[in-house]
């Protein structure tokens, strides 16, 4: 058994695991902020300086809220619902490269939990069973509109996945691997995958909204026709739960999209300027987590922008625009490919 | 037909272009918009420490005026309750005792003088109404309460104070023209 590994394997995953959470807490914060200064709001500002302390604030609410299971509710369930969604939204950051290579006492250690040769499968894997969340405590609930939400929710994501599949087949196509590791090794410099699969970046970007039931894709849990959704019977911090899944997802997804598409903890030009290695690496994870925020930010603007589709827009985007889009990008790719190799 | 602004749109089902089909002009003109928006100066008036300027003759909570030498004006005549139009107002008349001409300034008046707030439109008719001078609106607010009682504001709380020093300004709605219209018999409730 490597000890030092193991340890620092251990260390490695909590500090993660925390600054997943953080940044999830304080997505909520910018979330409100970036939609009060969209409509001319200062949003909240009276918990600390500039309401820093408005997420605390927000958890301890939270905590605090009387906790309810309606007695018609299949209780089990109902609390295995917010685990599953939380769990697996925490879940899919152990196979993202949160930046390079570090020198730990003449000894490199990855800044990646664990570095799976099939990552990409693994973060479908779970964002898949992270329907069962929502499916669960929609069932459990025993109240129609939570079941409507539920219902759809599973079928927007199973809808989505498959168009982000596609789209994720054909930039498995100019990679050649399903290591995320591998993946972002190769788009050192500025080879971002971006510019070479766009079509295919912005359907997995726009199945990414999807699968986060962010608007314009929030049909689980619009307000208007289902009360919430899903989360109606929910209180205290099972809902807490839920709400702070969505948040993690957005983090968790905006990390996948810089890790496939933006070329994940790489910094242009970073190589001319001749810096120390372990140097070079924190600068690339802070780069990653500059990308990352931007990402956010867009999901956030794109919210705040776009209203919401009618549930057979929304059907019909994913079936009849993305879906053949997506496997119209996996052909020209593999088109391209068959003859460039070919010469 | 004309149309009343020069932004209206005639809508029509014409088939969407190519561009317009796929979505993705459209929606990067909405997000340039909320970008704009995210740098516009904001509306939000922080409430307690900043405040709204009110516009000179605001019409907030009521005062009961006394005279130069601090006798009440009101006479309890009623107009004020028969003008208002939310009937907001009651009172209870009483006469002057001799002895208390230092007190009141006729030889009637108000024992009890309500306001409910609750009922009050803020409209400003029983100013109007007053041949006394006697009631005023002011830009004072009336303040939140947790309870319906409270809201019942008595003399305790309308009458201004004795003390010349803290009494209530009204001289924005007492202007000149206000007093010389006052003075035109033409309209009934100046007789």
């Amino acid at each position: 058994m490597d000890w030092t590994l193991l340890l620092y394997k251990t260390i490695f995953l909590f500090i993660i695991f925390l600054i997943t959470l953080v940044v999830a807490m304080y997505s909520t914060y910018g979330e409100r902020k970036v939609a009060a200064f969209m409509q001319d709001r200062i949003g909240p500002n009276r918990a600390g300086i500039f309401g820093l302390l408005q997420p605390l604030a927000d958890g301890v609410k939270m905590f605090m809220k009387e906790e309810i299971i309606p007695l018609t509710a299949n209780k089990k369930l109902f609390i295995l619902g917010p685990s599953i969604a939380m769990s697996t939204a925490l879940l899919t950051g152990v196979v993202i490269p949160w930046g390079g290579m570090l020198n730990i006492g003449g000894r490199e250690f990855s800044m990646q939990i664990t570095d799976l040769n099939i990552g990409i499968l693994y973060v479908f894997a779970m964002v898949s069973i992270g329907v069962y969340g929502i499916m669960i405590g929609g069932w459990a609930s025993n109240n129609k509109y939570a079941l409507l939400g539920a219902i759809r929710a599973a079928s927007q994501m199973i809808s989505y996945e498959l168009a982000m599949g596609m789209s994720i087949v054909a930039l498995v196509l100019t990679t050649g691997t399903l290591s995320l590791h591998e993946i972002v090794s190769q788009q050192h410099g500025m080879h971002w995958n971006v510019f070479y699969q766009p079509l295919g970046f912005l359907i997995f970007m726009t199945c990414a909204f999807a699968e986060t039931n962010r608007a314009p894709f929030d049909l689980p849990e619009c307000e208007t026709e289902l009360i919430g959704g899903y989360h109606t019977e929910y209180s205290s911090m099972k809902l807490g739960f839920y709400l702070f899944a969505e948040y993690i997802n957005m983090f968790i997804s905006s990390a996948v999209i810089v890790t496939l598409y933006f070329g994940g903890f790489n910094m242009p030009f970073i190589d001319q300027l001749g810096l120390s290695p372990n140097f070079v690496t924190l600068l690339g994870s802070l780069f990653f987590f500059l990308k990352i925020f931007a990402f956010i930010f867009l999901f956030m603007w794109i919210r705040w922008t776009l209203p919401r589709f009618r549930y057979d827009q929304l059907m019909n985007l994913g079936w009849k625009g993305l879906l053949p889009l997506a496997i119209f990008n996996i052909m020209a790719t593999g088109v391209y490919y068959y003859f460039t190799e070919l010469i | 037909m004309q149309s009343l602004t020069d932004r209206s749109k005639i809508a029509s089902d014409k088939k969407m272009s190519f561009l317009e089909k796929i979505y993705l002009p459209a929606i990067a003109k909405g997000m340039a918009i909320t970008l704009k928006h995210f740098f516009k100066k904001k509306a939000t008036i922080s409430y307690p420490e900043q405040k709204r300027e009110f516009s000179e003759v605001y019409r907030g909570q009521h005062v009961l005026k006394r005279d130069d030498i601090g006798r009440e004006r009101c006479t309890a005549c009623g107009l004020c309750a028969v003008a208002c139009p939310a009937e907001a107002i009651t009172m209870i008349a009483a006469e002057r005792k001799p002895g208390e001409e230092n007190l009141y300034r006729e030889e009637k008046y108000a024992a009890v003088y309500e306001i409910n707030m609750l009922r009050c439109i803020f409209c400003g008719d029983c100013e109007e109404a007053c041949p006394k001078e006697a009631i005023f609106l002011t830009d004072r607010i009336v303040a939140s309460q947790y309870e319906r009682e409270p809201f019942i504001y008595g003399k305790d709380i309308l009458l201004e104070p004795l003390d010349i020093e803290k009494r209530i300004d009204i001289s924005k709605r007492q202007t000149e023209s206000v007093l010389k219209f006052k003075e035109n018999k033409r309209f009934a409730h100046n007789k």
